[in-house]
């Protein structure tokens, strides 16, 4: 693999990680909201 | 680099391509259809818990997306169109879609079963494994019907958002369900019709490839009359108001003389198929109308 190649593959992993972790941090919101909004209709059970 | 080696060396995808996977603009009418279903539902689900159904019907489709390139990734090289995906273009590795659908498809029904209820999880596994098993795999390799049986998968999402809601599947939601089953064939064909395919050449059994033009434009006819009927039937059940009986009645009569346009023709030159294009994409902006019609007459009815 030439150091060309490995720079692209560098780039790639980082921006992969990147998104990822923009993700989680999306479901971690959102995980948290949905707990909210059960919690909150729970008084009709 | 020899092939060996290139075979054994991991491709690291870019993100991009795990997008494009999902195939995000089929998504749209997907999630449109969807949400449909659930605004036309009876009853009220908290606005978070509404998004994430949505949120779990568009995976579960991007699932199904993935798990389909995967499973036909030596056929979409074979064709024009589907060359350049992620897969037959060589920037991502078989495996990596394959985790990425599973994963996807397991993600998206465990949290419609636990934002909502596991009947409408459970329809989405359904869904997701219908179009896997028994489109891609079974029929679309092996039937000219194909995409007739296929249209059952895109059917399911009204049915999901409605029961998202409800918890049940009553008579309306099974109306929207057949108006797309049956509005798919007209849909599709017209398509294949104008669109010059190398179908045949990949060993996919297209109806306009195996059977002709002449054959493919009488069905369009024929299954145009029972979309009419699937149209009509919430009216006729007085499942909605008067807004989607308007709507439904001319907008179906304007799909079926554009459709009779269609069956009465024999052209095949690609250059002449104005009517149709024009079928296409009045169908697309058909169901679009009457799903949003389902939604007003429910707020009216409100």
């Amino acid at each position: 693999m030439t150091p060309e190649e490995e720079d692209i593959i560098r780039a790639r992993q980082k921006s992969r990680s990147l998104v990822t972790g923009l993700l989680l941090g999306f479901f971690v919101i959102l995980f948290f909201a949905i707990t909210l909004a059960k919690i909150g209709t729970s008084d009709t059970l | 680099m020899t092939t060996a080696t290139m075979i054994s060396t991991p491709i690291t995808a870019h993100w991009r391509d795990f997008l494009a996977l999902t195939k995000p603009r089929v998504m749209t009418l997907v999630v449109f259809t969807g949400l449909c279903g659930l605004l036309a539902a009876p009853g009220t689900i908290h606005p978070v818990l509404a998004f994430t159904a949505i949120l779990c019907i568009a995976l579960g489709a991007g699932a199904a997306a993935s798990l389909n390139q995967w499973y036909e990734a030596d056929i979409d090289a074979k064709m024009k169109r589907t060359a350049n995906r992620p897969l037959p273009a060589g920037r991502m590795d078989r495996q990596s879609a394959l985790h990425f659908g599973v994963g996807l498809s397991f993600f998206s029904v465990i949290l419609m079963g636990m934002a909502t209820n596991w009947l409408a999880a459970a329809v989405l596994a359904v869904s997701i494994l219908f179009y896997v098993f028994v489109y891609t795999i079974w029929l679309k390799p092996r039937t000219a019907q194909n995409i007739v049986i296929g249209g059952a998968a895109g059917a399911f999402p009204p049915v999901i958002g409605w029961a998202a809601v409800t918890g049940d599947i009553t008579a309306l939601p099974i109306a929207l369900f057949m108006l797309i089953f049956f509005w798919t064939p007209p849909h599709f064909w017209a398509l294949a019709l104008f669109v010059k395919t190398d179908y045949a050449a990949a060993g996919i059994p297209m109806l306009p490839v195996v059977s002709g033009e002449v054959v493919t434009r009488r069905q369009i006819w024929f299954y145009t009359a029972i979309m009419a009927v699937a149209a009509m039937a919430p009216v006729l059940l007085r499942l909605t108001g008067p807004v989607y009986g308007t709507v439904a009645l001319l907008g179906t009569a304007l799909f079926a003389v554009f459709a009779f346009q269609v069956y009465r023709r024999r052209e095949s030159d690609q250059a002449r198929m104005q009517p149709e294009r024009r079928l296409f994409k009045y169908s697309i902006l058909y169901l679009f109308l009457l799903f949003g019609a389902v939604v007003v007459d429910r707020w009216v009815m409100a």
